[in-house]
């Protein structure tokens, strides 16, 4: 777990100005719709960024984009500064084998809006699985890390109870933590309490508070709970048809939006 | 009436001790090679790149759209006239039950994974799972339990399937009952056939409900629960292969 330093250490010390994230040019189709077009953006190292915006705006493409289960239809992502996908040389764009898609991809960790928790093992398994058989950690040194994390989740004595015997925002406290057991460089959050009873989101959002607080993981978060936006968040990118129409501190997004699809956007949803 | 059963008691002693042994020797290699076909054919057909599909695809496709017993025949007859590899009549018995059977298999394999919610697939690549590893820890876990009840299905019919092997000259319990028919008539022998059929396909398809109430209780399906609830389900399990060695 990267528990010490602040998010700004790392970026202010770095030689490699790189920032973490850059989408460059970037463009998505399904099929004939194009959803992504043009879009540019970069996130800085440590930063946490918080999309809003209606549904259907692209938000869940641009994280599925990073996490590599959506194919690139044009355009690069630099992870780093090096290419997740894709790469350029002499001008030209390659698409880069699976091994080193997986090298880069390792830096990167994803939590769902559904846990998807592996059914057929336990709570603890769950979090040592890819630790063990993907970074080749001993089974001993997994488990303790493990432990330490479902300890900050609030759920070491659930870690031998399988999945099923957990309410919905349990299991979804076990999927942070599994992704953390990864040691990310960058986690995506995809409205990871929408689909939770409200007396649960709670303590999910606690968590990621913790998180936030504690490490100095770059997060990109979609989430239609705007305080937690406001608490966690150092800026908010609005989004709309696949583009950027507005990006500030919460502070200001949420106090004075400037553009009106935005100032609409918050209206419907606060 | 009584004579019946007199015949009846004579057929099916015959039957067991001169049929079994080469019906359930070709059922048994007929599963395993069927279970390996279905696994290699299904994942195939699944995961592999395009060209790999295609291929696997038409693997299937022949096995499924020609017949068995062609298929007993060629390799037989046509086979050794063609390559010189003569497999003998119980490797070619099992060989062809288990490519046949096992391009059924491999639909129902490809079925079970293509059910493993997108989500699982998802996670395990957003944690970096290499191929094999997503696969043999993540999915393939989840999709035996969903594969099993197809499985048998098929392996059911398998022990009815094999009722052909008489052709590449096996003395199975289909070729004994015609035997046995001349000395005690039509109905005491192929009566004894049929019950001795039914009870192997009896224990095969319990056998698999075992397997598949496991799978299941992996997964925390049916009727897992509490730790005393799953203690009595163990007690049940362990009772099963005790019926199965009265059958
Ligand atoms: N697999 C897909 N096939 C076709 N269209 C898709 C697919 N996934 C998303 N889309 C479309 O892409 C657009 C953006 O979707 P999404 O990124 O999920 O938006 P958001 O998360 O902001 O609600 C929507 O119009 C959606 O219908
Ligand atoms: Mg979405």
């Amino acid at each position: 777990m990267p528990t010490d330093s602040t998010p700004t250490t790392e970026a202010a010390t770095s030689t490699d100005p790189a920032p973490r994230i850059e989408f460059e040019d970037v463009e998505k189709k399904f099929g004939k719709t194009t959803v992504l077009k043009d879009l540019n953006f970069t996130i800085g190292r440590g930063e946490r960024v918080t999309l809003i915006g209606p549904s259907g705006s692209g938000k869940t493409t641009i994280l599925r984009l990073l996490m590599t289960l959506e194919d690139l239809t044009d355009g690069y992502i630099w992870v780093d500064g090096d290419p997740l996908t894709h790469d350029r040389r002499d001008g030209k764009r390659v698409e880069l084998k699976p091994k080193q898609i997986a090298q880069v991809r390792k830096r990167i960790g994803m939590v769902f809006q559904q846990f998807n928790l592996f059914p057929n093992m336990s709570v603890l398994d769950n979090i040592t699985e890819a630790p063990i058989h993907v970074l080749g950690q001993s089974k001993d040194e997994a488990k303790e890390n493990a432990l330490t994390l479902l300890d900050r989740v609030g759920l070491r004595n659930r870690a031998d109870a399988h999945p099923t015997q957990l309410s919905g925002g349990q299991q979804q406290r076990v999927a942070i933590a599994r992704a953390l057991a990864m040691d990310p460089e960058i986690l995506l959050l995809d409205e990871v309490t929408s689909a939770l009873d409200p007396e649960l989101v709670g303590d999910v959002l606690g968590v990621l508070e913790d998180v936030a607080e504690t490490t100095d993981i770059t997060m990109l978060i979609v989430t239609h709970e705007m305080q937690f936006a406001r608490d966690v968040s150092q800026r908010v990118m609005m989004f709309d048809g696949g583009q950027i129409v507005e990006e500030a501190p919460p502070e200001e997004m949420f106090t004075r939006p400037k553009n009106e699809r935005t100032q609409k956007f918050l209206e419907a949803i606060i | 009436m009584s004579e019946f059963f007199t015949d009846l008691g004579t057929a099916l002693p015959r039957l067991v001790e001169e049929g079994l042994r080469d019906t359930l020797l070709s059922f048994l290699g007929g599963a395993v090679l069927m279970v390996l076909v279905a696994v290699l054919l299904g994942l195939a057909t699944h995961q592999g790149p395009i060209w790999l599909r295609g291929i696997s695809r038409a693997i299937v496709e022949f096995f499924r759209g020609t017949s068995l017993v062609v298929q007993l025949f060629f390799l037989f007859y046509a086979l050794p006239t063609l390559t010189g590899v003569d497999l003998g009549s119980m490797w070619t018995a099992i060989l062809a039950l288990g490519l046949n059977y096992g391009a059924y298999g491999a639909e129902v394999v490809r079925g079970s994974l293509a059910a493993v919610p997108k989500g699982q697939w998802e996670t395990a690549t957003a944690l970096s799972m290499p191929w094999a590893t997503k696969i043999r820890r993540i999915i393939w876990p989840q999709a035996w339990a969903l594969m099993l009840p197809g499985f048998n299905n098929l392996l059911v019919m398998l022990v009815k399937g094999t009722a052909v092997v008489g052709l590449v000259l096996l003395n199975d319990l289909t070729f004994e009952s015609e035997q046995v028919r001349r000395e005690v008539g039509t109905w005491p022998a192929f009566l004894a056939a049929l019950i001795i059929y039914f009870l192997i396909a009896l224990v095969v398809s319990g056998v698999l409900r075992v397997l598949e109430r496991r799978a299941q209780r992996r997964l925390g399906l049916g009727d897992f629960g509490s730790q005393k609830e799953r203690r009595t389900d163990d007690e049940t399990d362990d009772a099963a292969p005790a019926h199965a060695g009265v059958a």
